[in-house]
């Protein structure tokens, strides 16, 4: 059973999320050093936080004819929006708003990055930073209708919208286990709408870091961090969807929400290492080609499971 | 609807209208879309309050993406430099102002003419639910026959739209494997 919990969850979900966020840039850095041959060290896990430190204190880039109005709403949406999406998830048996659309809230959050970035990547004036803001559309164009057949599935096998109801439809068998391509597809989406790794052709070196070229300071450190946000609060949600939420035997709800949360945390990481950037063309012809069918069949699998329930 | 849902409903109204005047006092393509999405957004929120949360959110999601294409496509087509320079969104002012003038009268006349029913009972506590049921239900056969409309439509504007068909991708008869694109797709190329 879901409740809403109190006051003090609206300052802790944000919390919660930004530590997910830090312990998996130290572990990107962790990973980065092992590639590396450097020594894997407490040091070398909190190399990149300095960046924070030295983007408060940078001085602001400044580009002729920017449009400043746009270029900071665009680069406020993106960590506000990660912020906003995981009010729904939740954590153990607690959610900051068990709302009964909340599938569909999260989507809507998800797609606000859309915005944000084109935004982001349209506010300095920039030819690199614009086409990165193109790129990123490009991209959301190819893996959003698969991710939102893959949330349809999860939502059709509870019968409902609201997240809190869909972990406990998993009570006998995590969607997971009998919707893989759903969850996969998920997954996939995630690193997507974090723009890393292999889905960090936006961001990508051929265009001088595209959409982040032309940040710095506190903008720059805002865009990053929204991308590590994003990456969590997608593997957040990847647990009530298809893991089960809170469930386990032996811990308390709350414990194993948060690690099932860092387990999936970590093979994002892990696998955003492994995998080459995608040229967004190719990534469409995949998404449309392949995933979009196999999806729609992956939502027909709990659909039929209902009709016959 | 107690005091507050009313006071969030007018502010967000006002907001939307707000959003709506700077569509046409916005001199910058990028500025103009997105006070547009501002606008719906609020329109979304004001559908949430009156009671269908799915409805409003789903319309939120849904002009977002929509309006960043939009974007991507009213700047490609301006007739200046890309949608790169000042411009405006005003045209044929005189006539536009008098269909604009004539629209709005008639629909705030409908508004005080038409006879509203009476609320009959509760609302139920899942509308999402009632919503699914008006559209799949009843109306399953229109939604059928329009979905088959629109996906004719994007095929059909597709098939208008592209220079290169299946002859020059796969030869004159169809018989080249692999097809000859200009840049290697990400599938079996």
């Amino acid at each position: 059973m879901t409740e809403t919990a109190s006051w003090w969850s609206l300052p802790a979900a944000p919390a919660l999320l930004l530590t997910g966020a830090v312990l998996a840039v130290a572990g990107d850095a962790l990973l980065a050093a092992r590639d590396a041959g450097r020594p894997r060290t407490v040091a070398a896990a909190v190399r990149p936080l300095l960046e924070v430190v030295r983007l408060l204190a940078a001085q602001p880039r400044r580009m002729p004819a920017p449009d400043r109005l746009l270029w900071r709403s665009g680069v406020v949406t993106v960590p506000v929006a990660a912020v906003l999406s995981v009010l729904v998830v939740p954590f153990g048996h607690r959610a900051v708003a068990d709302l009964s659309v909340g599938v569909v809230w999260f989507n809507a959050m998800e797609v606000l990055t859309w915005a944000g970035l084109w935004l982001a990547g349209w506010g300095p004036n920039a030819a690199f930073s614009l086409i990165g803001g193109y790129r990123f559309v490009a991209q959301g164009l190819a893996y959003e209708l698969p991710l939102m057949f893959a949330l349809i599935s999860a939502a059709t096998g509870a019968q409902s919208l609201r997240v809190g109801e869909i972990a406990e439809a998993q009570q006998g068998l995590w969607f997971a286990v009998w919707m893989p391509v759903a969850f996969v597809v998920y997954l996939a989406g995630v690193l997507a709408f974090s723009f890393l790794g292999p889905f960090g052709y936006p961001v990508g070196r051929d265009i001088a870091s595209g959409v982040l070229g032309e940040t710095s300071g506190v903008d720059r450190l805002l865009l990053q961090a929204g991308r590590w946000l994003w990456l969590t609060s997608g593997a957040a949600m990847a647990v009530p969807l298809f893991l089960g939420g809170g469930a386990g035997p032996g811990l308390p709800a709350w414990a194993w929400s948060a690690l099932k949360t860092l387990l999936v945390l970590a093979l994002l990481v892990w696998v955003l290492r492994r995998l080459p950037v995608l040229r967004a063309d190719r990534y469409v012809e995949l998404a449309w080609v392949v995933l979009v069918p196999l999806s729609i069949l992956q939502a027909l699998v709990p659909a039929l499971v209902v009709l016959n329930r | 609807m107690d005091t507050v849902q009313l006071a969030v409903l007018a502010a967000l109204g006002v907001l939307a209208l707000a959003g709506g005047v700077l569509v046409f006092t916005c001199n910058s393509m990028a500025r103009v879309t997105f006070a547009l999405l501002g606008s719906l957004c609020c329109v979304g929120g004001v559908v949430t309050v009156l009671g269908l949360p799915y409805l409003g959110v789903v319309i939120v999601l849904m002009m977002v993406m929509e309006m960043v294409v939009m974007a991507v496509f009213m700047i490609a087509y301006m007739m200046n430099p890309a949608g790169l320079m000042p411009m405006s969104m005003l045209h044929n002012k005189r006539g536009s102002l008098a269909v604009s003038g004539a629209v709005f009268v008639a629909l705030v006349t409908a508004v005080f003419v038409t006879p509203w029913p009476a609320k009959v009972g509760e609302p139920p506590s899942d509308t999402t639910f009632q919503v699914g049921k008006a559209l799949m239900g009843e109306q399953m056969l229109t939604m059928v026959v329009l979905g088959f409309v629109l996906l004719a439509t994007m095929v059909g504007a597709t098939v208008l739209a592209t220079h290169r068909g299946r002859y020059d991708r796969f030869g004159d008869d169809l018989d080249q494997r692999p097809a000859r694109d200009p840049v290697r797709g990400g599938v079996g190329r």
